[in-house]
């Protein structure tokens, strides 16, 4: 049977793909702009035997993630900015426990309270790690509804391979956009795991902690999540190229910024200019793998969209590493930029090398 | 005849001597020997007194006492 | 002949880090007896949090999740959803549950999350060196009281009359581990919460004081006795809500 295609937002889509990835625990706070997906949950949740709690705070709700993941089933948190940087605590002590589980970031506008419109401006929070020790975590940020869909469903598998949190990050703009979208069938996941607490009943007992106070031991803990974060960058790097194959000019960009950036990159073209786009779908592990191979193909320059004031754009130019020049163009504070803007800044930037 | 058998696993001690105080019938002491962790265990010094009250192993925060009883 | 006290099947048999007369001993003990004697080692989930009780998952034969300072609470609430057939405790400190986890512990007791937080109280902070906790007593010397505990940093306020209020609390109690008699006590008030949670009625809680030898700077038996002096006449002990009772006799039922 050909999968249905519905339209949906993709705030609430996202919902519907953890349910058929299996999850079925979902802990949130309201915070706008991701509140449909946690009232999304709290109507589906009863149909499938899942559980949705409303938490007491951000803190609240990914400690209770915590507790669900230690005891092996699927389970997920979402917030939006200000939330996510409450969520850092639990995510840190999950990545040092090796608990696998979804935490969702639909970005809006900062510092602070800022403003509830999409921006892009927690990239360094989620991709440098703004919790507490050494960790990584794979982040994957998809740029319409359909890909959020498929990239929900791959970040629970993900979590689940690398016993690890994966983060997915949208931005409202994503969240609100509705589009047609199709899902798989709802996934059985197999809770049971060997690490898992569901009570010592014929077993020594296990316990998940990210305490370990002696320093060998620690360094020890600290090199076996290492060779997992390295195994992440070896295999999960992923990115879409747009018409780069005979590119002078690359916009990097993911997400919203990226989708706008395609409309610019296609109206540049019927303009006869050659540029092309390079659209980061993990922002951790960084795709940089080609962007460096772009660079040695000749691309003499990449310019860097994004909605904050400069951020992927460091990843960028360590990747490019001087082979070619890196520009920037940024909006801050939830102002979305425009196809024809980026337009300006192509024709500037291939104008000023005529 | 009602036998009661008090066994103390002393290298558990740490000598707080709680168990000492507690003890309604004098049974037990500090020894002098310093045990496994480095402290001065206690000891039973009449265990011919004890009743098997377990007052000792209420109190002890280690785990030190055992205590048999027949019935 | 028959055993009549020793190391209980779910605790585990090694040297704890707790100095000389630390009463968390007393308090493992009695939690691994009731859960040999309550058949749940095979189906327990023990919460750890922060402070001196940090490594009680070492000293427990069943499984175990050590959660950040002060959301033991939110832990517990996750691990009883997703597998609502467990048994699931918290292990406390004053700290960690007054101060730092004051939601958590609030809104789990509040949502009747079937849950059994224990608490002990010993109205200071012992990992980090004897710091001011929210229970320390009026005119206390702490690490950062050193003058005495003042009107500036507030009163100490009672945990387990809070919780009492809340609308999900099937059983909340405060005991005492400073002499024999009442380490009998917290046995039967621990024994009474653990039931709540099996019967389903709600979220239970026992306030545990004990004492601090270290860092009060007191012999173990001086601080046993600062627990039955200067604690008890603050803290009362006794249970501030006990719905098993009427849910016997039908009136929750």
């Amino acid at each position: 049977m050909e999968p249905m295609m519905t339209m949906m937002k993709g705030n609430e889509a996202l919902g519907e793909a953890a349910i058929r990835a299996g999850c079925r625990f979902f802990f949130g706070y309201p915070i706008t702009p991701q509140s449909e997906l946690p009232a999304y949950m709290a109507r589906r949740m009863p149909e499938v035997g899942g559980t949705f709690l409303q938490a007491e705070s951000e803190l609240a709700a990914v400690n209770m993630l915590l507790g669900a993941a230690a005891t092996g089933v699927r389970a997920m948190t979402s917030s939006s900015s200000p939330g996510y940087s409450l969520k850092q605590e639990g995510i840190s002590y999950m990545i040092g426990s090796q608990l696998p589980c979804v935490v969702v970031n639909i970005m809006r506008g900062g510092p602070g309270l800022g403003n509830i419109q999409p921006s892009q401006s927690d990239y360094f929070q989620i991709v440098k790690g703004g919790g507490h020790g050494d960790y990584r975590m794979i982040a994957l940020a998809p740029a319409a509804v359909q890909e959020l869909v498929d990239l929900t469903i791959l970040a629970f598998d993900l979590a689940d391979f690398y016993r690890n949190p994966v983060a997915l990050v949208g931005d409202g703009l994503l969240g609100q956009t509705m589009e047609p979208v199709s899902f798989p069938p709802v996934k059985t996941t197999d809770d049971d795991k060997d690490w898992a607490l569901t009570g010592a009943h014929n077993r020594p007992k296990r316990v998940i902690t990210s305490l370990e106070l002696n320093p060998e031991n620690l360094e020890a803990h600290n090199r076996v999540l290492q060779a997992k974060f390295a195994a992440m960058e070896e295999r999960e790097a992923r990115w879409e190229e747009y018409r780069c194959e005979d590119a002078e000019l690359v916009v990097v960009a993911y997400g919203t910024s990226a989708r706008i950036a395609r409309a610019a990159v296609d109206a540049a073209r019927n303009m006869g200019l050659r540029v092309g786009l390079y659209r980061p779908i993990t922002l951790w592990p960084f795709p940089g793998e080609g962007l460096t191979r772009l660079a040695e193909q000749g691309v003499r320059r990449f310019l860097d969209v994004e909605m904050s004031s400069g951020q992927m754009v460091e990843d960028v130019k360590l990747a490019v590493l001087g082979r070619a020049r890196v520009d920037f163009y940024g909006r801050l504070g939830g102002m979305v930029p425009t196809p024809r803007e980026i337009l300006g800044q192509i024709q500037e930037l291939m104008g000023g090398e005529a | 005849m009602r036998a009661i058998k008090l066994e103390l696993d002393q290298d558990r001690c740490k000598g707080c001597e709680l168990c000492t105080e507690a003890c309604p019938r004098e049974v037990l002491a500090m020894g002098s020997q310093i045990h496994a962790l480095g402290y001065r265990a206690a000891v039973a010094i009449a265990p011919e007194r004890c009743t098997g009250c377990r007052a000792c192993a209420l109190v002890c925060p280690e785990v030190v006492f055992t205590i048999y009883k027949t019935a | 002949m028959k055993r009549i006290a020793g190391m209980p099947e779910s605790m585990s048999a090694v040297v704890t880090h707790y100095c000389p007369g630390c009463s968390h001993g007393v308090l493992h003990r009695i939690i691994a007896e009731l859960i040999d004697e309550l058949d749940l080692r095979g189906r327990t989930v023990g919460v750890a949090s922060v402070g001196c009780s940090v490594l009680a998952y070492n000293y427990f034969e069943t499984d175990f999740v050590q959660a950040p300072h002060g959301r033991a609470p939110a832990v517990a609430t996750g691990v009883k959803r997703a597998r609502p057939n467990l048994f699931v405790f918290t292990y406390q400190g004053d700290g960690d549950m007054a101060a730092i986890g004051t939601a958590e512990i609030i809104h789990a007791a509040a949502r009747g999350e079937r849950i059994t937080a224990i608490m002990y109280n010993n109205s200071i902070y012992g990992m980090t060196g004897g710091q001011m906790s929210p229970t320390t007593l009026m005119g206390a010397v702490t690490a950062t009281t050193p003058y005495g505990r003042s009107e500036e940093n507030g009163r100490p306020y009672r945990m387990a009359e809070l919780l009492a209020q809340m609308p999900g609390t099937a059983y909340v109690a405060r005991t005492h581990v400073a002499d024999v008699a009442n380490i009998v006590k917290t046995k039967q008030a621990v024994r009474k919460a653990f039931e709540a949670q099996i019967r389903g009625l709600g979220f239970s809680m026992v306030e545990v004081l004990g004492n601090c030898p270290t860092n009060w700077g007191m012999t173990p038996a001086e601080s046993n006795r600062y627990v039955l002096t200067e604690m008890l006449s603050y803290f009362p002990v006794g249970e501030f809500k006990d719905v098993t009772k009427e849910a016997l006799a039908g009136v929750h039922a």
